[in-house]
């Protein structure tokens, strides 16, 4: 009788979970839905918008750098021990490349913006909940998601994949720096090798998953802070919850993305 | 002319207004007084439409809330929130030119900026103060920037959710004091939300007291210590014995 309570509480629990899930991806698809439509529907506010292009866009800059070239260089040093495993060190610029371009350009600069800029969103927003800054604006004729939230997703939408841009650009030469100086490359081979075996597929694939993860930085960080709970705690929580929901995200996102490019 | 009609709202089990009837008068300063978490702050947003009511109808000089255009509706309206909600990342000027600067009507910047200075000095404030950040300020200024936040665009109806809480005495004299000259001086329709009785008299031309979510009393001010209604008489007079139980 009691493994029987035991049981029932224990399937309860993993029920009302369960549910609990559906419902969080019930608001947040209706969340994306709404902020999608009144991106669409003026007014716009061109003045936010360019103030969150220059927060997500500039200001995320020396991160994703830096992480793109101790990447590229770390790279370059994996691929040539593994390569020299079959005689294979010649890949190194060509495999930088490509893994730079498809994968970790886009995927590590989308963790890196949803450390910095989903929880810097979420704090933001969700201390203007706590403080009825929200509200202020709604009693001032003024839509919050259009005001607060559409400049925020498209900003990081846009500014992403430049993002990631820059950050190959700087991962490739992170490798061709490791490359060239430690590895005794020459130069002008290494180069060679990277433009040759780079395809505009690889490029482009690797910007458009890019849009995707800044939509979902900018989605999550809004999100949560929108909904906030009250009290410090609340804002605490909105913010921890915005970077993880934007992380596991981003790496199920990517998943997807890779599915739909590299296996049609 | 504001009226709620049979308002209700529950969050979960928690029935906040279980009915609220309650007439403001164009030009009449109505005081909602009550204990904390009787729903004064409910009852207020739900008029602005920041809540929404579960049941009953709220008419706004005759038209119902929930029908027509909103930025209209909301047009009329200017709002003094509890801790300022002034943005952060505005200057003093910019949230008080917010809504000037936005919309139907929208000014110059210029323009804008010249009625937002003219409206810190209408409370008190130099034209120093309008570069500053909202961080930079006391509260009492914060409050002050507030409402002139809440009047630049001289609304027909002027909301107050508690206008003196965290402020010394003697602050709370001023605001209290620039809230009704204001009010008089716009002929405005207000509605104040406080349990700060100095505020009641100085600025309430009629009182109604919210208890467990109805209207437990209203009247005019001048009626409020002659009312005889046990509720109101412990609550004017801060008695910890009587008919309202206090969490002790």
């Amino acid at each position: 009788m009691q493994a029987l309570t035991f049981l029932d509480a224990f399937l309860g629990s993993i029920g009302r979970s369960v549910l609990g899930l559906c419902a969080a991806i019930g608001r947040i698809a209706i969340f994306a839905v709404l902020t999608i439509s009144h991106l669409l529907r003026p007014p716009f506010y061109l003045a936010e918008f360019g103030r969150q292009l220059l927060h997500i866009g500039y200001f995320s800059l020396p991160v994703v750098g830096l992480t793109a070239l101790f990447t590229g260089g770390a790279l370059a040093l994996q691929i040539y021990s593994g390569g020299a495993r079959f005689s294979a060190e010649a890949v190194v610029p060509s495999v930088v490349a490509i893994a730079m371009v498809r994968e970790l350009g886009p995927v590590l600069s989308g963790l890196m913006v949803a450390g910095r800029v989903s929880s810097s969103i979420a704090a933001e927003l969700g201390t203007m909940r706590v403080t009825e800054q929200i509200d202020a604006l709604t009693t001032l004729s003024t839509n919050p998601m259009k005001y607060l939230v559409v400049p925020r997703v498209l900003a990081a939408t846009i500014a992403m994949p430049i993002l990631a841009f820059i950050g190959d650009v700087i991962g490739i030469m992170g490798g061709f720096l490791v490359g060239t100086q430690r590895l005794g490359f020459n130069a002008a081979t290494y180069i060679n090798n990277t433009w040759s075996f780079l395809e505009f597929e690889d490029v482009f694939s690797g910007l458009v998953k890019a849009a995707a993860f800044g939509f979902i930085v900018a989605l999550m960080g809004c999100y949560h802070g929108y909904n906030s709970g009250r009290g410090a705690q609340g804002v605490g929580r909105a913010t921890t919850n915005a970077v993880v929901s934007a992380s596991v995200l981003i790496l199920a996102a990517n998943y997807l993305l890779t599915e739909i490019f590299f296996t049609s | 002319m504001i009226q709620l009609i049979n308002v209700k709202k529950s969050f979960g089990n928690n029935h906040v207004l279980r009915g609220v009837n309650l007439t403001i008068e164009q030009g009449e300063s109505m005081v909602i007084i009550g204990g904390s978490g009787t729903g004064k702050s409910v009852a207020l947003k739900s008029v602005l439409g920041l809540v929404q009511p579960d049941s009953g109808q709220i008419l706004v000089n005759g038209a119902d809330t929930t029908e027509g255009d909103r930025d209209a509706f909301l047009a009329q309206f200017g709002m003094l929130f509890q801790g300022g909600a002034l943005f952060d990342s505005l200057s003093v000027w910019q949230n008080v030119a917010f809504r000037l600067l936005r919309g139907k009507g929208k000014l110059s910047k210029s323009d804008a900026r010249d009625v937002a200075i003219e409206k810190l000095r209408r409370v008190g404030l130099k034209p120093e103060v309008a570069d500053q950040f909202p961080a930079e300020l006391s509260g009492g200024m914060q409050k002050r920037v507030g409402l002139a936040r809440a009047i630049a665009a001289e609304p027909d109806i002027i909301f107050f959710d508690e206008p003196t809480t965290g402020l010394d005495p003697i602050m709370s004299g001023v605001i209290n004091e620039l809230i009704r000259e204001i009010v008089v001086e716009m002929g405005a329709t207000a509605m104040t939300i406080t349990h700060d009785m100095s505020s009641v008299r100085a600025i309430a031309d009629k009182v109604a007291m919210l208890h467990e979510g109805v209207v437990q009393w209203t009247g005019p001010v001048s009626e409020m210590d002659s009312s005889g209604d046990p509720y109101l008489d412990q609550f004017i007079n801060a008695r910890a014995e009587g008919p309202i139980e206090a969490v002790r």
